[in-house]
């Protein structure tokens, strides 16, 4: 399990290590049962503070994406991966729609635009 | 769960007085004491440590007053303090010999651990180590009876960045048992950045400012802009301005009421824990 925080990003270090859990969980590489490593053990390997652990993993509790049973730890739970990809399409389609309109206030075509995402989707 | 409980606490030596009407350390957590140099942060520790005595309050360690119960509260803390009391002509290892068997707890394969990773030859003497090595060693003298609360004044302070990061490594290796606190003093404020949990900040013998981690990187930013932006609202809800012939800055506590009136031109910084010591104490002072 990989997970790469950065001090420069704007992006709060908690959010940072939920959002790349929610990844991992959302991807597949962490499934339903897998413990995830304690809110401590977790804080010293990333040099960061137990405060912050303990905040990403409150927020992935929130959502629904792991359990924590106390004293034995935090495990990833059943999600619905069909609703969560559900979630992430809806959450694609809403950029989609930002993309369009600018797409549309300078002028560029459905063609245009086509050709550009396809560009890009195949360097990725 | 507080570990350290500090009320009504009044110390005055010369013309400096320290004021604490309350202050409560967390159980389980680091807790970062920062402050200009002379500021009260070392008196503070003392007092905890019950080497000074106090002119009214209470300070309460583990439930316990440290004024009266100081014998079994200090069989559970480690501090490292300066100057560290060591006899300079003993070796290192007599200076164990000295210290475990105060302790129940001693450790000899974590002192002998710790010594490895810090490279210590325990046979030279102690007015031979470096300064840093000294720090070292104190540290590890205060950590090798795996004490509860861990207390640090300045034990950073005039080390290389490898050994802070190494001492940092070991801090949180303690800490991985939800019962050790850590609470310590420092001016080189990144190390606090890094694992920090809570921060208390003190000027002029007041606590001024206690927060934790997430809500000091969250909240704080740094505003600067051109001079005609800085409006009546804004300057009210601005600490420690600075304006010069080219603009203004300063430290916000962002709530949203202030996030509304920022306008285009104004940039919004990020603001570190060291920024907030500078803008506070400059605020402090008009």
């Amino acid at each position: 399990m990989d997970i790469i925080i950065s001090n420069q990003s704007a992006t709060p270090l908690y959010l940072q290590i939920s959002e790349q859990m929610k990844h991992l969980i959302v991807t597949g590489e962490l499934t339903a049962g897998d413990m995830l490593p304690s809110i401590r053990g977790l804080a010293k390997d990333l040099k960061v503070s137990i405060i912050t652990t303990k905040k990403a993993y409150e927020e992935l509790e929130e959502g629904g994406f792991i359990e924590t049973l106390p004293g034995k730890g935090s495990y990833v739970s059943t999600v619905n991966l069909d609703i969560l990809k559900e979630a992430q399409i809806s959450k694609i389609e809403e950029s989609l729609h930002d993309i369009i309109e600018s797409a549309k206030k300078i002028g560029l075509s459905k063609a245009e635009l086509k050709e550009r995402i396809e560009l890009l989707y195949e360097e990725e | 769960m507080n570990v350290i409980e500090i009320d009504n606490v009044k110390k005055t030596l010369g013309n400096f007085t320290l004021d604490i009407p309350h202050l409560a350390i967390k159980e389980g957590y680091i807790t970062g004491f920062i402050g200009q140099n002379g500021s009260g942060k070392t008196t503070t520790l003392k007092l905890i440590m019950n080497l000074l005595k106090l002119d009214g309050g209470q300070i309460k360690v583990f439930g316990k007053d440290v004024a009266t119960e100081s014998k079994q509260i200090h069989e559970q803390i480690g501090f490292v303090g300066e100057p560290t009391g060591y006899m300079t002509e003993a070796t290192l290892e007599q200076t164990k010999q000295m210290i475990a068997p105060f302790y129940k707890t001693w450790d000899d394969a974590l002192f002998n651990k710790y010594v490895k990773a810090f490279q210590l030859d325990t046979s030279k003497k102690i007015k031979e180590l470096s300064q840093g090595q000294n720090k070292q060693a104190a540290l590890i003298m205060a950590l090798s009876h795996r004490p509860k609360l861990i207390l640090l004044d300045e034990a950073t302070a005039n080390l290389d960045p490898v050994i802070r990061a190494q001492i940092l490594d070991i801090l949180m290796e303690h800490m991985q048992s939800e019962e050790v606190s850590v609470f310590y003093s420092t001016h080189i404020t990144s190390d606090l950045d890094k694992a920090s949990d809570y921060v208390v900040m003190m000027n002029n013998g007041k606590v001024v400012l206690y927060e934790d981690k997430e809500t000091l990187d969250s909240k704080y930013l740094i505003i600067k802009g051109p001079k005609k932006a800085l409006n009546d609202t804004l300057e009210k809800e601005l600490i420690g301005i600075q304006k010069n012939a080219f603009g203004f800055e300063g430290l916000a506590r962002l709530s949203e009421n202030m996030a509304k009136t920022l306008g285009n031109e104004l940039i919004c910084e990020k603001a570190n824990i060291e920024d907030i010591m500078i803008f506070t104490q400059r605020g402090s002072r008009k």
